[in-house]
Formats: structure tokens, C-alpha cells, sequence
């Protein structure tokens, strides 16, 4: 019984482990890392719990009142309590639309980049571990897709969409179009840099003693060599996340994306661009201000990663 | 290189082969031309017969070959609401586009280099820091807010700027009207170009530290060092000169990226470009604009490309022209 006892060693919790890592390690002595990642996580939890923050339900049109319409936000002379941050051009109370904005566009960016990143995974373990012609084809997919701008393909795609929908059937398949385009459009980011590691990594002996152990290919791919490209897939996948947002705004804006009446930050910074030279300044400059603090946080945590983790990431 | 270029050239062929697929079966499937035509009175007997003389029933293939044939003289169709062949009214507005990505590009050119030399040289200098700083603020502010507070800014609050239009310009020829030689038209350029190479500039500040640092740590560099070169030479001499390679594959891609920015910005100032009629087109499902505009992109982003690619195998030695393909 005491023998036992004094036997097991402390059991070593993967929390423990990641403890001493080096990626905590940095994390603890980057204060820009430290903030970053907390307003990261508060963008997260406010996003999640906003139908429960939320004063107002901005989809509700019944508690819309077009008297309320235009109200600046409380520090402002006219601003009225109940409205913290002031109210749009239609009386939706801006800090309920913006919280169930942030959680629109986090969605998007979120889903976009997991489609991306399936997307390019598969892809480049295929490319990479099959080699030859299978490898040459996607690769000189991969390159003609670069070589397009996912704006320039997402606006085309959608305008087409658009057209051929109408505008108000759109509306409603504007969610899962907008994470389908932006997801398709980027997947050559993943695809390489697992590529490339694919192909560093299969001569190794590890993958040798897996193959000859009778795995199938399908598991070595991804039990054993996908594993070794974590680093990089994290790095890409923040920035990605940011530029999702981004490309989310900038079509929404164009009227490409998001309707009015289920807004994201973009279409809401779209909606209050019709009103900010009459002196509704706060329509646009609100959510702008979050969407640009989101990006930016993100952007910040991406580029510390890449510093800490240094992976040989494809500059293309 | 003669392999390479007919390589590079055959797969720009290919590029635009399915482009030209893809404008056509938007055509083929988007609005039906018949309506844009004839009126409601018009009978189903009637309707039946205009389409067979048309060749609208004729299988895709037949009509594709038509729509090829036809796209090859620059035949596009007409557009629904200009009433005016489709790609002389997107062509028209070609050049108001190309200035403004012109100078945005000259902004580019002339701070990023600079500025990204700077920060790589001294890495530790509070200037660097500041312009990195700034620079991934800038990364984080899309262009169409850039380009709304740029007007709230500068032309309502200070009024110095225009907030909207061209302004007066001057005729060149053909269909170029530059804004550039009069005072009036420059000053409408200001905001819009500042505001598209806000999203680049970054990016390409960014680019050119990094690879300068790389540069600059690797084995040539040091030894040249070690030789005892000037610092100047060693920087703008060597260094730069492997530096810019890929900065110019980037540059040739953004340059493709920066059409699609256009949209954005044109949007923003009432631009009379080709991003502004994009949109129009769009809203009013003026097909056949829609068909010009793709192909006039497909091939502007195809055609820097395969330059690129070309220059960049002319610029870099190392390349392997046979191979690569």
C-alpha cells in the first residue's frame, strides 16, 4: 500500500505539461501576447453569451420604435440611459446589434477557416504523401487559386448568387454562402504548408516503421505525420481568422453579405455609412472600432505566434 | 526559357479557357435574354420559335462555341441597361480603375521600400518599432474604413479634400481621360489612392523587413562584411537586390488583389471606375455587364501573373526554368 504510493510518480496532467512549455513559458513574459489574448477571450464569451448580455433583441421587430431611432450613446447630450451605446437609424439598440454582430462575424471567421483548414489539410496530406501526378495537379490547382484574390472570387461568387436568387431569398442563404466562399476560396494556405511538411517528414524512419507495421496509409497521414504540422496550422489559422473577418466586413459592406436585418459588424458599419455625414456618427464608428479591436487582437496574437513557434512558413 | 514561356503561356490559356466557361454559364443560366427582348404579349408559340432562331436551344456546347467565337472579336452582347456593347462600357471605365490603382501603387512603391529597409537595418530603434506598430494596425483596418473616416476626416471636418467623384480631367485618347494633369482632378485622387494603399502598404512594409532580415543574416551578406565593404553597399547593394525577388512575385499578385480593393474604394468615393459599374450591374442583373466584367478581370489577374512569373525567371538566376514550368 505505501510502496504504491510512493511509487507513482506525480501524475503529470497535460495542464501541468503545458505549464512548462515553452509556448506558456513565452506567453507569460509577452504582456502584448497577455492582453491580446484576453480581449481575444472576452470578444469570445461576450459572442457566445449575447443573447443573454444583450438588453434589446435586435431581431425582434416588435420592440422596435421608430421613435427611438438615431439616439446617441449616453455620453453624449441627447443620450438616453437606456440605450448605452446609442441606437441605429431603425431604433435597434446599438449595443445588442453589436454584440449579436461580434457573434455573427466570429462565426463566420471561426467556420470559414475550419472549412479552409479541412479543405487544405486533406488536400495537401494527398499532394504530399501520394506524390507525382496526384501531387502535381492539386499543387497547380493551388497555385491558380492563389493567384485569384479570395476578395475578387467571393465578390464575384456572391454577386452571381445574388442575382441569380434575388436579393431577398439571398438574405436568407447569406450565412451559409458567406462561410462556404470565404472557406473554399483559401484552403491553398493549408494545403501547402502541410504539404511541405508531408514531404519533410515521410522518408523519416517513424513513418517507415509505421508502414511496415501494416498501418494504412489514411492513418499514418494522419495519426502520425499531420501532428508535426500543428505549429504552422495554428499560426496560419489565427491570421487567417482575422483576414476571414475582414473579408466578412468587406462583402457585407458591399452589400454582398449579411442583411440588414441580421446584421454582422460589416453590414452594421454599412447600414450607419448612409448616416455618418448627417452626424449619426456613432452608427458606424462603434462597430467599426470593435471589428477593428477584433482583427487587431488577432493579427497581434497571430505574428507572436509565428515568432514563438517559427515554423518555415510559406510566404507566397 | 523558351519551354518555361510556352508552358507559363499554355497554362494562361488554359486559365482563361475555363474562365470563359464559367462567365458563359453564368450567362447561360442568369436572367433569360427573351424577356429583356420582347415584351409580356408576346406568346408562348412565338417565344418558342424567337428562341429556336436565337439558338438557345442548341446543347451548351454549340452555344459556348457561339459565345467563344463571338467573345474572341470582343463581342460580349450588349448590356441590358446601357443599351451599349457590354465591353466598351466596362473598357470606358477601365482607365479611371488604372489610375487609381496606379497611384496607389506609386504610394506603395515609395514608402514601403524605404520604410521596410529601415526597420530591418535597425531592428531595435524606437522608429522601427513605431512603423511595425503602425503597420499591423494597418493590416487591421479594412479599406472601405480607412477610406470613410479618411472622408469624414478630410472633407467634412477639414474640408481640404474632395470626398467624391473624378473632378476635372483631361482627354487623352481613346476613351482615357486622366485626372492626374489637372489640379482639380489630382485632388480627387488624393483620398482614394491613399485609402487603397492603406491595405497594401502594410502588408508590403511587413514583407520587405522580413526578407531583408533574412537576407541579411545569410552567408553572402556576411561576407561581404567580413571584406570590409561599405555599409551602404552592403545594404542597397546587396542585400536589396535579393530582397526585392520576391517581393516582386508578391507585388505582382496584389496587384490583382488591388482590383478587387477598387470595388471597395470605388464604392466608398462614387468612383466612376469599373468596381462602381461592377456593383450596379449586379444590383440590376445586367448579365451580360456581369460576363464583361469577369472576363476583363480573369484576364487582367491572368496576364500580371504570367508576366510576373516571367520577370521573376528572367530576374532570379537560380531558377530552374526547365523544371519549374
Amino acid at each position: 500500500m505505501s510502496e504504491e504510493t510512493l511509487a507513482a510518480p506525480a501524475p503529470v496532467t497535460g495542464w501541468q505539461k503545458f505549464k512548462q512549455s515553452h509556448l506558456y513559458y513565452s506567453f507569460v513574459s509577452s504582456k502584448v501576447a497577455m492582453v491580446s489574448f484576453a480581449v481575444f477571450a472576452v470578444y469570445v464569451v461576450l459572442a457566445i453569451l449575447a443573447p443573454l448580455i444583450a438588453p434589446y433583441n435586435p431581431y425582434d421587430l416588435a420592440m422596435l420604435d421608430i421613435m427611438d431611432s438615431e439616439i446617441p450613446p449616453v455620453w453624449q447630450p441627447d443620450g438616453e440611459d437606456r440605450f448605452l451605446l446609442g441606437t441605429d437609424a431603425q431604433g435597434r439598440d446599438m449595443l445588442s446589434t453589436i454584440l449579436y454582430g461580434t457573434r455573427i462575424s466570429l462565426m463566420i471567421g471561426i467556420c470559414a477557416v475550419i472549412l479552409q483548414a479541412f479543405i487544405g489539410i486533406v488536400v495537401g496530406l494527398c499532394a504530399g504523401y501520394f506524390g507525382g501526378k496526384i501531387d502535381n495537379l492539386l499543387m497547380r490547382i493551388a497555385d491558380i487559386q492563389l493567384s485569384f484574390s479570395t476578395l475578387m472570387v467571393a465578390i464575384v461568387v456572391l454577386a452571381v448568387f445574388q442575382a441569380a436568387f434575388g436579393a431577398e431569398r439571398y438574405s436568407e442563404l447569406a450565412l451559409p454562402m458567406l462561410i462556404l466562399v470565404i472557406g473554399i476560396a483559401e484552403w491553398p494556405q493549408y494545403a501547402r504548408t502541410v504539404r511541405a511538411t508531408v514531404l519533410a517528414e515521410k522518408h523519416k524512419e517513424y513513418v517507415d516503421a509505421a508502414r511496415v507495421m501494416g498501418f494504412r496509409p489514411m492513418r499514418i497521414m494522419v495519426r502520425h505525420i499531420l501532428p508535426n504540422s500543428l505549429s504552422p496550422i495554428l499560426v496560419i489559422s489565427t491570421v487567417q481568422v482575422a483576414n476571414a473577418i475582414i473579408s466578412e466586413a468587406s462583402l457585407s459592406f458591399l452589400g454582398l453579405g449579411m442583411p440588414v436585418s441580421e446584421p454582422s459588424l460589416g453590414s452594421l458599419i454599412s447600414s450607419g455609412f448612409d448616416y455618418i455625414f448627417s452626424g449619426s456618427w456613432w452608427i458606424t464608428t462603434i462597430p467599426a472600432i470593435v471589428l477593428v479591436l477584433l482583427v487587431l487582437v488577432m493579427n497581434l496574437l497571430g505574428d507572436w505566434l509565428r515568432d514563438v513557434l517559427n515554423p518555415k512558413l510559406n510566404k507566397g | 526559357m523558351i519551354a518555361f514561356l510556352i508552358k507559363r503561356t499554355l497554362q494562361a490559356i488554359v486559365v482563361m479557357f475555363i474562365i470563359s466557361v464559367i462567365s458563359f454559364s453564368i450567362q447561360d443560366q442568369l436572367g433569360d435574354p427573351l424577356r429583356e427582348m420582347v415584351g409580356q404579349s408576346v406568346s408562348e408559340a412565338e417565344r418558342q420559335a424567337l428562341r429556336d432562331e436565337l439558338g438557345l436551344n442548341d446543347p451548351f456546347i454549340t452555344q459556348y462555341l457561339r459565345f467563344a467565337g463571338k467573345a474572341l472579336q470582343g463581342d460580349l452582347g450588349n448590356s441590358y441597361f446601357y443599351k451599349e456593347p457590354a465591353l466598351s462600357v466596362i473598357l470606358n471605365k477601365l482607365p479611371a480603375t488604372l489610375e487609381l490603382v496606379f497611384g496607389a501603387t506609386i504610394i506603395i512603391m515609395f514608402l514601403s521600400v524605404p520604410l521596410g529597409v529601415y526597420a530591418a537595418i535597425n531592428p531595435k530603434s524606437l522608429l522601427s518599432s513605431f512603423i511595425m506598430g503602425i503597420s499591423i494596425v494597418g493590416i487591421s483596418i479594412p479599406v472601405f474604413l480607412t477610406a470613410i473616416f479618411s472622408i469624414y476626416f478630410f472633407s467634412i471636418h477639414l474640408g481640404w479634400l474632395p470626398s467624391f467623384g473624378r473632378g476635372e480631367t483631361v482627354h487623352m485618347f481613346g476613351s482615357w481621360n486622366t485626372g492626374y494633369l489637372t489640379a482639380d482632378g489630382f485632388r480627387h485622387l488624393v483620398l482614394p489612392c491613399l485609402s487603397l494603399a492603406s491595405i497594401m502598404l502594410p502588408l508590403f512594409i511587413r514583407l520587405i523587413r522580413s526578407e531583408m532580415i533574412e537576407v541579411l543574416q545569410s552567408e553572402y551578406v556576411k561576407f561581404a562584411w567580413a571584406k570590409g565593404l561599405k555599409r551602404r553597399r552592403i545594404w542597397f547593394l546587396h542585400a536589396l537586390k535579393n530582397t526585392m525577388l520576391p517581393v516582386i512575385t508578391v507585388g505582382g499578385v496584389q496587384i490583382g488583389t488591388m482590383v478587387a480593393y477598387t470595388i471597395l474604394t470605388e464604392t466608398v468615393f462614387q468612383w466612376p471606375g469599373m468596381g462602381f459599374i461592377f456593383l450596379e450591374a449586379v444590383n440590376r442583373v445586367d448579365t451580360p455587364l456581369l460576363v464583361a466584367f469577369l472576363i476583363v478581370v480573369g484576364a487582367i489577374f491572368v496576364i500580371t501573373n504570367t508576366l510576373v512569373d516571367l520577370i521573376y525567371g528572367l530576374v532570379n538566376p537560380t531558377v530552374k526554368l526547365a523544371g519549374k514550368g
